[in-house]
């Protein structure tokens, strides 16, 4: 890393003024230089590719050799493809599937974790230990469980059937939902916990000297108390939900067919494995904008931009 | 974020009776968590014979390490050799960079500084599949195609932002009070840097060396785009290898899974408090 003796140099440019003058009085301020290595270095690796994502959607790049300009090729291209429009719905459809799954559940289960209960802790412990383990693991875990011959299945003829779940495109999706879930509410299981805390117990002690049960409490203060960590969580699960990659490679690989081909996987295929790049970038893109808008109309059907203090946001 | 765990110890909303339905949720949750855990446990370590028979839920009828042995053995030592040295890269990388960016993101004035820090929120919003395109292009252009470097550089530089924003925060907790007397002291930058602010900012710096060792060691994306040799392989993909050329051996493909997990798990064991925060610091990615 050449790029590390630069914090020293802003220490040149300020020489320490030894014991004399009203500079040492003065409380020492960092300059830019401080701020200098991390920003380049991020530039270069993720300002830069981003630029370049735009750029490359208007190229064609076949992996080697320069990339060459073609207009609006890639994107007339995929905009009649209707793998990519069906895509585009899927990825849409297991987000708003992953959010309206996880968010009750998450809520519930933060609320009781931020409980006084003795056996809170233990219990909270092994809830987060699918956190914990990669994507690809926890992808891999559920294709062993799921395996229609030496997994669950075979062993629970009268639930399962014929055990292939994976095989239809119901079963397939209603997988996705499930293995998202299971390795993602511990996450959100945080933020709702950890807001729930931060509720103000003088609102509880008000509400049960007016006679409210603890449904009512429920209902009355803790949901509209939680109301921004609602909003950081689903919008963490809209960018996470459409980018979805990992568990699409290792439980579906898009299948049957194409019918969980969701974006984030058709750009993989696209520009990985038919080397069209720059039908992948342009793909990238699209997702990116799709992310973007969704999340905004999160925050302005919420209202969270007309808040003065967005506490609970992370 | 930080600020909802050091409240831990207030006392919780409390309710006037234990609730019943809570506690009944919380248990299917707990059979939903646990058995695919207890699956992935109980297969890894007995025979593909016994486990064929008796299938996954049964019991293991003797326990048998063979699994991890041959799994070892089978170059998943190798790959856990190269996740370690990727994860140590981009934890030092992170360790290098983000301290001094938080320092003058806090204390630095004019304009330049908040536009920095914009950049790095911008960057928050950024997924790494976005850029996975350009990314390769640029690695291979760099000649770090299938080097470790390749994979270290983009992981280290995706950590930056979450990181930036859990020091900054961990930073401004510190009193100007403090850095005034430091100034009476007449201490240059440097001096208020290694003595006042990396002191004070312990919690924060532990919690963006888990989030960094976390994203490090769970990564795949810029693994599978960016290296392609035996040499260069890291555990995740080590594991989705072997999961599309084993798959049938399920026994020793969940070992893997165990074996890829083994020291976040042991982490978690002993040090909960912070990697909870490095996983919130997950959260904001």
């Amino acid at each position: 890393m050449v790029t590390l003796a630069a914090p020293a140099k802003s220490d040149r440019r300020r020489p320490p003024p030894p014991g004399t003058g009203p500079a040492d009085r003065a409380v020492a301020r960092p300059g830019l230089g401080w701020a200098l290595p991390a920003t380049l270095f991020f530039a270069l690796f993720a300002i830069v590719p981003l630029l370049l994502v735009a750029v490359l959607s208007f190229a064609s790049w076949g992996g080697i050799g320069a990339p060459e300009f073609v207009g609006l090729d890639n994107w007339v291209t995929l905009l009649h493809d209707p793998v990519m429009i069906k895509s585009l719905w899927l990825s849409v459809l297991l987000t708003a599937l992953g959010v309206v799954t996880q968010t009750p559940l998450s809520i519930l289960l933060g609320v009781w974790a931020a409980g006084p209960q003795r056996n809170r802790a233990v219990l909270s412990a092994i809830f987060f230990v699918p956190l914990l383990l990669s994507a690809t693991a926890v992808s891999v875990l559920w294709r062993a469980l799921l395996d229609p011959n030496f997994g669950v299945p075979a062993q629970a003829r009268w639930l399962f059937g014929d055990g292939n779940l994976l095989g239809s495109r119901t079963g397939a999706i209603a997988v996705l939902v499930l293995v998202g879930t299971w390795q993602f509410t511990p996450l959100h299981t945080l933020i709702y916990q950890g807001a729930t805390r931060a509720i103000p117990e003088v609102l509880y002690q008000a509400a049960a000297i007016d006679g409210a049960g603890t449904v009512r409490q429920f209902f009355h203060i803790t949901l509209p108390q939680l109301r921004n960590s609602v909003i950081t969580s689903v919008i963490l699960m809209v960018v996470g939900g459409l980018t979805t990659f990992d568990t699409v490679l290792i439980l579906t690989q898009g299948g049957p067919g194409t019918e969980t081909t969701i974006s984030a996987f058709y750009m993989y295929q696209k520009a990985f494995k038919s080397f069209d790049f720059g039908a992948g970038a342009a793909i990238a893109l699209l997702l990116v904008i799709v992310a973007t808008m969704i999340s905004l109309i999160v925050v302005r059907l919420s209202g969270y931009d007309r808040m003065a203090s967005p506490k609970e946001g992370l | 974020m930080t600020g909802a765990y050091a409240r831990r110890h207030r006392p919780a909303p409390r309710r006037h009776r234990p609730n019943y339905l809570a506690a009944l949720g919380a248990l299917l949750w707990l059979c939903l968590v646990a058995l695919p855990l207890y699956v992935m446990l109980g297969a890894s370590l007995r025979t593909r014979p016994d486990y064929s028979t008796g299938g996954p839920l049964s019991f293991p009828e003797h326990l048998t390490l063979a699994n991890y042995v041959r799994d070892f053995s089978s170059g998943f030592g190798r790959y856990f050799l190269n996740t370690m040295i990727v994860t140590t890269s981009v934890v030092v990388i992170v360790l290098v960079l983000v301290p001094p960016l938080a320092f003058s993101i806090v204390r630095g004035r004019g304009p330049a500084t908040g536009r920095v820090f914009r950049l790095f929120l911008l960057g928050l919003a950024v997924p790494a599949q976005a850029v996975i395109v350009p990314m390769f292009y640029v690695i291979s252009t760099a000649g770090l195609y299938d080097n470790l470097l390749g994979v270290i550089l983009p992981t280290a530089a995706f950590c930056l932002p979450v990181c930036a924003l859990i020091l900054t925060g961990t930073m401004r907790d510190i009193t100007d009070e403090l850095f005034e007397a430091m100034a009476i002291d007449g201490a240059t930058t440097r001096r208020v840097f290694f003595q006042l602010v990396l002191p004070l900012s312990r919690g924060g710096v532990a919690t963006i060396v888990v989030f960094s060792s976390l994203q490090a060691w769970n990564g795949f994306l810029f693994p599978l785009v960016l290296t392609q040799s035996e040499e260069t392989k890291v555990l995740t993909l080590g594991l989705y290898n072997f999961q599309t050329q084993y798959g049938i051996d399920i026994p020793a493909l969940l070992a893997a899974v165990v074996l890829s997990a083994l020291p976040v798990l042991l982490v978690y064991l002993f040090a909960r408090r912070a990697l909870v925060q490095g996983l919130m610091g997950v959260g904001g990615k």
